[in-house]
């Protein structure tokens, strides 16, 4: 919740620069007031209720203010490194997210390069379509055992697989954009007797815009669920590892601290990719 | 062999679609002199749009030959410019990019950096859009769209320039505004100009020449009419004129009369 503060806090301050001070106040108290005081309201509830029913002492699951006191040692010093896989929660989650980084990065572009193809050509589509239809619902934990075998290393099979999640949906809705890119620019393109280099960076990019950036987001919200499972098998640094690491030694509390800071890390991403869709697709959708 | 500047020469189209063939152009012949204002006329679904996007080169005739300037059409290009009736500007460029765009494709060697930067703007001052260069389509009104359409059209310097229903989706008094100073334009760079209408005013009071369609399928030619009106013209003193009123009835005629749209559903 603390994220959802902060993100909300932040696009507000934006809108208010132009004004004076105290209608920017008057503002961002009501934009806090409409906004924040809601999340937070029920966040409490949602605590008490949970502190009310775990309290008793035969509960399997501890209640939150002993989920803090166990975990304040990691919340306080998320930077400590003691070697080996003993190494504080900021390490854990930027392990995972560099790993993410690869695998997404992969995906990004061999998905819209492969979304322009399908798009493009009617054949190719007819060829690859169906196949991509049948591998898109193959669970992301399935790819594991096989590009284990193929690298024989952990690392690269982790980034596979959050390169195999997240391809689909950005392959699937690059094509999509392209297909629908209005004949007027086509039109437009061949009046002007624009090359395909040109045609490809100056109307089909922009005009698919919309349509890959909703693909891409859907993307990055399936690599940060698929990192945190192949994390789990693979071992090693990561917040994956860490969650299942907390089990075998019981830290239940532990567990609780680390997905709440994956929920926070994917809530993040999502907005991140949210926030670039806006910026580049900027007037695209108008006419 | 055809002498003059356009010639359109026993065009014929058909479009097949699943194994039915239908017949939508025949035998379209038209021959247009350089400087010359033509509008083609008839009612919706006659193949006017046709005719005009293989002149553009975006549809190839299925027999039959454009000649432009001596050479065969073949293929779209920027000698043949377009301006589409729902402006087809690329929202994601401003105004002044929307320009740019065909400048730089179609001058990008002949002429340089500063040169391109100023007959961009020159066409968009041509059309009274210098003061929204940087506005993005969707920021600025359908008539100032139109504008830039039609700035974008000309800055490629056509040998010839296709207006497709041009001032159809705009309000009246936008029309009246843009038809005015497609005639300035015209006055000023005697372009050859094609247009496609449904509007009998807008023709008489454009054009050299109408040519009249007859109603498809396999749709032709029907009447072309010369429009012997002094220019520069004007739409108020014309009102009153008797010459202008006999042209627009025999526009009329031809539309209501002669080739009454049968109430199909």
């Amino acid at each position: 919740m603390n994220a959802n503060v902060k993100i909300e806090a932040e696009s507000a301050a934006p809108l208010s620069t132009a004004s004076r001070v105290p209608a920017w106040m008057a503002r961002l108290g009501r934009v806090g007031l409409h906004n924040l005081l809601p999340p937070i309201a029920i966040t409490l509830l949602f605590l008490l209720v949970w502190e009310m029913l775990c309290s008793s002492p035969a509960s399997a699951l501890p209640p939150p203010t002993q989920v803090f006191s166990d975990t304040w040692e990691l919340i306080a010093n998320p930077f400590y490194d003691n070697g080996g896989n003993d190494v504080g929660m900021a390490w854990q989650i930027l392990a995972s997210l560099e790993r993410v980084a690869y695998g997404y990065a992969l995906a990004v572009v061999a998905g819209v390069g492969l979304g322009v193809l399908v798009g493009q050509s009617t054949w190719a589509m007819r060829g690859l379509d169906p196949i991509f239809q049948v591998l898109r619902t193959v669970p992301p934990l399935a790819w594991l055992p096989l590009s284990l075998a193929g690298f024989q290393d952990s690392n690269p099979s982790a980034i596979f697989v959050i390169f195999i999640t997240a391809i689909w949906p950005i392959i699937i809705n690059t094509s999509v954009g392209i297909r629908n890119i209005p004949e007027d620019y086509r039109n437009v393109a061949r009046v002007l007797r624009l090359n395909g280099i040109e045609y490809f960076v100056k109307i089909m990019l922009p005009a698919a815009a919309p349509y890959i950036f909703s693909g891409l987001r859907i993307g990055v919200g399936l690599s940060w669920l698929a990192i945190v499972a192949a994390e789990m098998l693979v071992g090693g640094v990561g917040i994956g590892f860490f969650i299942w690491d907390a089990w075998n030694a019981s830290l239940i509390s532990d567990i609780v601290l680390a997905l709440v800071y994956v929920g926070i890390v994917g809530f993040i991403l999502d907005r991140l990719v949210a926030w670039a869709g806006r910026l580049v697709t900027r007037g695209t959708s108008e006419g | 062999m055809s002498k003059s500047y356009l010639s359109i020469e026993k065009v014929f189209k058909s479009f097949s679609r699943g194994g039915v063939t239908s017949q939508v152009l025949s035998d379209i012949n038209l021959q247009v002199e350089r400087g010359q204002y033509i509008s083609i006329i008839g009612h919706s679904g006659c193949g006017k749009s046709t005719v005009l996007n293989i002149v553009a080169g975006l549809l190839d005739a299925s027999s039959g030959v454009v000649i432009l300037d001596g050479k065969e059409v073949s293929g779209p290009g920027p000698d043949r410019s377009l301006v589409f009736q729902n402006h087809s500007l690329l929202p994601w460029l401003t105004v002044y990019e929307n320009v740019q765009i065909a400048v730089d494709k179609v001058f990008g060697r002949s002429k340089s950096r500063s040169e391109r930067d100023e007959w961009i703007r020159h066409n968009l001052n041509m059309v009274h859009m210098g003061h929204a260069l940087d506005k993005r389509p969707g920021e600025i009104s359908g008539g100032m769209k139109q504008r830039v359409g039609i700035a974008r059209a000309l800055a490629m310097q056509p040998k010839v320039l296709l207006l497709d229903e041009p001032f159809g989706a705009l309000d009246a008094l936008t029309r009246a505004h843009l038809q005015d100073e497609v005639m300035r334009i015209q006055a000023e760079l005697h372009n050859t100009v094609i247009m496609i209408t449904h509007d009998v005013d807008e023709a008489v009071l454009l054009s050299d020449r109408i040519v009249m369609m007859t109603n498809g399928p396999s749709a032709a030619i029907g009447e072309i009419l010369d429009i012997d009106l002094p220019r520069p013209r004007d739409r108020i003193a014309l009102a009153e004129d008797p010459k202008y009123n006999q042209y627009r009835q025999a526009v009329l005629r031809f539309l209501y009369e002669k080739q009454r749209k049968k109430a199909t559903a």
